[in-house]
This record gives structure tokens, sequence and C-alpha cells, in this order.
């Protein structure tokens, strides 16, 4: 018996089997890996070179421009941005509050576990209803009320110039509210894990010095847990940015340039949702632009919040 | 902590020995008061849209509604079957697309070369696509299909809500091949099998219920969404016919008869979005269900 026994015939069925190859599974794996990167650049591609004639032709006097007036083509979004600020900032002022109400309800132990389970499930519905059935809502429920109670607050403080009247049911106000609600799931979820992960040394050392627990929240556990906050108010920034429906049914799409909170408003996105069905020609390449500038600035957005949320695990990480 | 030792104050270790000052508890009870009221609130708009929700909605809702044409602007009567057709093809179209890209991605990413170069641009990607709005991929779609093809279509708004739901994909199916225990593929290459065959018949079918729910959350979302849609598969009052023509699809259906001034035409978006709102519960509900047994 010696090396020589061997087989060398041809292989067994289970070298066959076992005999290292190409792994042509390995190569369509790349391949699928490839393209979904290359979907982003294509994404932007496609944007940006159907935007490049409107960019070659207005320029940077398209965020300056206050007109909008596709038949005399002439484009300019500057009240259209500041309407997708405001409107987002409005958003997350309602927003942030309750969002981190709730957040602090399902993250500390006011509440027996099942109640918690109870509302966690409420916010998860909340953001599982599709964005066109909130604005059918807020077309039956929040204009006829920020109209009714819009026209008081134009009454008493319209001279401030954010509450100017006339009030109208479609406006700035309106979109923001329903905005809000819309955000309300992101901002709880994100400060929840955030908070969830404050250690316990630090609850238990502030109890032990004698404070209370709003104490110990307002002392401890919040600004421990505020930058992934933050994170996750950047974060819903960035998606009431990009919310389209809702808006574009509430929101009254105006162009025209105002201050108030009452009046008619225009976002981006709604912009888009409502003119590109029926667009042609330079209008096109116009709301491409438009599309660019949006792309452009929830980018920026979102990797502010990422970075800053993974600072704060790096950071919370560090605690334990 | 012996029964005949003497009582010690509720507040005790709390306080280290001494009382809370009233104002001090006040200030607290009232914090805690506030912090109910305001997750309250939020209560009060969610109910507010399920009563509205049955109560439109569910006086239409009968046999007619999922097997009629749309009624033409001022008639009554008619359905929205051709609606409901059309979301299921553009969701399918969409599911066609991402769920093999999506899947050898994350298999890819985490399988094959989770610390390579690529591995990190693809999380970077599918973080980002998160992130870029709906309407975006609507955007995209219109640019890469509908300008190409010069025709409203099915396949352009597949295209969009493709795009839209890759990420969900991409990013469960990591976890769910995450979730895979270490030992399970360390076992499978002690018997002496390939990478191959590690991933495809041990990895896969381990990760398959975790990555179901993945891909149901997306039809859930998909089906949802109305930005993509709205100007690549535009709307029909027709059945679908071919998958290059316009078509209709619940979500567009409900945000074009919202802003029609006929009643019955408002109260089927209402029977609309009642339809759409419990198909997505049912499908996040169901996705939930497949998932749990998982939790060992």
């Amino acid at each position: 018996m010696g090396v020589a026994s061997i087989p060398v015939g041809p292989e067994s069925p289970i070298q066959r089997e076992y005999r290292p190859r190409t792994d042509f599974f390995k190569g369509i794996c790349w391949l699928a890996s490839l393209l979904t990167v290359l979907l982003l650049v294509c994404i932007l591609l496609e944007v940006f070179s159907k935007a490049w004639p409107a960019i070659h032709r207005f320029g940077f006097g398209f965020i300056t421009g206050v007109q909008w007036s596709p038949n005399r083509e002439v484009f300019g979004v500057l009240p259209v941005l500041i309407g997708t600020g405001i409107s987002s900032l409005l958003a997350l002022l309602f927003a942030l509050p309750l969002g981190l109400a709730i957040a602090l309800f399902l993250s500390e132990d006011f509440l027996p576990a099942p109640i918690r389970q109870v509302i966690r499930f409420v916010i998860e519905l909340l953001a599982a209803i599709p964005s066109v059935v909130y604005g059918l809502w807020g077309i039956f429920v929040v204009v006829p009320l920020v109209q009714q109670y819009g026209g008081i607050l134009a009454d008493k403080l319209g001279f401030l110039p954010i509450f100017q009247g006339p009030a109208y049911g479609n406006s700035l106000l309106t979109a923001s509210i329903v905005l809000a609600l819309m955000v309300l799931p992101t901002i709880t979820a994100i400060s929840r894990s955030t908070l969830v992960t404050v250690p316990y040394a630090l609850r238990e050392g502030s109890y032990a010095l004698g404070a209370t627990r709003w104490e110990t929240i307002l002392g401890v556990i919040l600004p421990t847990a505020a930058p992934g906050i933050v994170a996750s108010s950047i974060l819903a920034f960035g998606r009431a940015m990009g919310e389209t429906m809702a808006v574009a049914m509430l929101i009254g799409n105006s162009q025209r340039l105002s201050w108030s909170f009452l009046a008619p408003s225009n976002t981006l996105s709604a912009l888009l949702a409502n003119q590109f069905a029926e667009a042609d020609g330079i209008q096109v390449n116009a709301l491409m632009y438009a599309a660019a500038l949006l792309v452009l600035m929830t980018l920026c957005v979102n990797i502010a919040g990422e970075a800053i949320l993974r600072h704060t695990q790096k950071t919370t990480a560090g605690l334990r | 902590m012996s029964k005949n030792s003497a009582p010690v104050p509720q507040n005790f270790f709390t306080t280290g020995g001494k009382q809370t000052s009233p104002l001090r508890l006040l200030r607290n009870r009232l914090l805690t008061a506030l912090c109910i009221v305001l997750s309250l609130l939020t209560l009060v708009p969610l109910l507010s849209i399920i009563i509205l929700l049955l109560r439109n909605g569910l006086p239409l809702l009968g046999a007619d509604l999922f097997t009629q044409l749309p009624p033409a602007p001022g008639q009554d009567g008619g359905g929205f079957g051709n609606a409901i057709v059309g979301t299921l093809v553009m969701v399918g179209i969409a599911l066609i697309f991402s769920v093999p890209l999506g899947i050898l991605s994350a298999v890819y990413i985490n399988e094959y070369a989770p610390t390579s170069k690529l591995a990190a641009a693809v999380r970077f990607v599918a973080k980002l696509l998160t992130g870029i709005p709906s309407i975006i991929c609507g955007v995209f779609a219109f640019a890469a299909v509908v300008m190409t093809t010069h025709q409203f279509s099915a396949l352009a708004g597949g295209v969009a809500l493709s795009i839209l739901i890759l990420p969900t994909i991409l990013l469960t199916s990591e976890q769910a091949l995450m979730g895979v225990a270490y030992a399970y593929r360390e076992a499978s290459f002690g018997v002496g099998a390939t990478p191959f065959q590690t991933i495809w018949r041990i990895v896969l079918p381990e990760a398959l219920p975790a990555m179901m729910t993945g891909v149901m959350l997306a039809v859930a979302r998909a089906s949802g969404e109305t930005a993509p849609v709205l100007f690549t598969a535009l709307f029909s009052y027709n059945w679908i016919h071919s998958l290059m023509e316009p078509t209709a699809s619940l979500s567009v259906l409900i945000y074009n008869f919202a802003s029609l001034p006929y009643s019955h035409h408002i109260s089927m978006a209402w029977a609309a979005s009642l339809v759409l709102v419990i198909l997505v519960t049912i499908v996040n509900v169901s996705a939930q269900i497949i998932f749990r047994p998982r939790h060992r």
C-alpha cells in the first residue's frame, strides 16, 4: 500500500463536486452590486443631463428668479425654494415636541410594556398610511380648520408678516401640519433608538444624586441623546423636503412670493408633481433643473443626518 | 430588607433621605402630564383618518368597485378595477427588477466581499437611495423611459417604483443574511462545501423568511406611492392592454378624483383610499407575521 495505489483514473463524483472552480454566482453578485452603484450615478447623470439646457440658459438666475411662467419661458424658483424650506421647518417645529414626547414614553418606563407596544403600533400605522391618503384627509379636515382659525389668526396677528391675511385653506400652514404628521414616525423611531442606548448607569447615577425623573430626563438623558435627536430632526427635515403628494394637494401651488404662512405657496416636489405631465420643450428642462436642485438638497441633508447619527453611535458605544 | 426594620420613606433611596421639595415634585408631575397630552394629541389625527376612511369609504364598498371601470367625470356608478390591476402590474414590474438586484447585491456585500470597496459603495448608495425623494424616482423614469419611448406607460411606472423599493429590499436582505449564524457557514465550509454551495444551500434558505419580510414591506410601500407613477404611468379610464400604454393606479386615482368637483368621484377617492390602506396594512402585518417565527 503506497502512494502509487491512489486511483488516478477518472474523478469520483464526490471529487468532481468539490473541485475548486470559477464561482459564476460570485460574478453575478458582483455585477448586481456594480449595477446598484451605477444606478445612483445613472439617476444623477440622467437628471443633470436633461436639466443641462435649462442650467445653460438660465444659470444662477433660475435660483434667484421669482417668476415662473412657462408660456413666456421665464423660470425662477426662489419662491418655491423658500416654500420648500419653510414648510419643512414648520413641519419639524410641530413634529419635534410630539415625536420627542412619544419617544420618551417608548424608551422610559412611564407606562407598562403592553401600552408602549400599542403606541408603537399606532406610530407604525401612521407611517404606513400612503401620502395621498394624508392629502385627501387634509383636503377635508385640515383645510377647513385652517381656513376657519387662520382667519382669526390673520385678524388678531395680521400685523406680523407671517400671519398676514387673507387666510386661505390651501396654504403653507396646512401643508406643514400634515407634513408634521408624516415625519413624526421618523423622529420618533430614531429618537427612541438613541434614547434606548443611553446607558442605564447614567440614569442610576442621576437618581442616586436625588434627581427626580424629569430632572434626570432633562439633565442627563436628553443631553446624552442630543446628537441622535438632532440627527433624527435632520433626516425628518430631508423627508419633509421630498414629500410630494400630500403637499401638492394642500399647499395651493402658487409661485407668488409671500411670507405669510396663511397664503398658498409651493415646494419643489409639488411643483414637479403638478407640472411634469403637461410640460414640454424647455419647461421639461426647467423642471429637471428643479429636480436636480431637490436631489442636491436632500442628498446634502441626508448625508449630514447620517454622519451625525453614525458619530452618535460611536460616542454612545464608548459610554457603555 | 428584614421585616422588623424601621419603615423607609417611599422616596428614601431617590432623595438621599431628604424629602424632595414639593415644587420639584410638582414640576415632575406637570412634565409627565405634558408628555401624556402631547402623545395623546397624535392619536387624534390618526383616529380622524380612520373614522373618515370608514365613514366615507365603506358605503361604496361592493363588488362593483373591483370589477367596473371608473366613471367619466359627472357620471355615477363604476369602480376602479383597472386601477387595482394597474397597481398590481406596476408593483410586479418593480419586483422583477429590484428583487434580483437587491438580493444579489446583498449577497455580494455580506457573503462574498463584506469589506471590499464595492461593498462600502453599495451600502453608501443604498443609504442615499433611501433618502432620495420618491418623486425623483418618477423624474428619472420620465427621463429614461418616457422620453425615450415617447409614451407614458406601466413600464415607466414600474421602473420608477423599482428604484423606490430597491434600497428597502437590499438593506433588509443584508440584515437577513447577517442574521444567519456564522456557525452555519463554518459547518458548511467544514464539510468541504464551496462558497457558492454554502450560500445557495445553507445561507439563502435560512435567510429567506426575513428576506420575504423585506420584499413585502417594499410591496406595501410601492403600492401606496403616488409620486413615482404620477407622470410616468399617468392614468387611464380603461383596462390595461399592454405595458406600453398609460395605466391607472389606485394612488393616482385618489389624487385625480380628490380634486374633481363631483361628490361621487370624491366618495370613490375615499373608497379607493380605504382599499389602499387595508391592502397596505394587510401586507405589512403579514410581513411581520412571517418574520416572527425566526426569533427563536
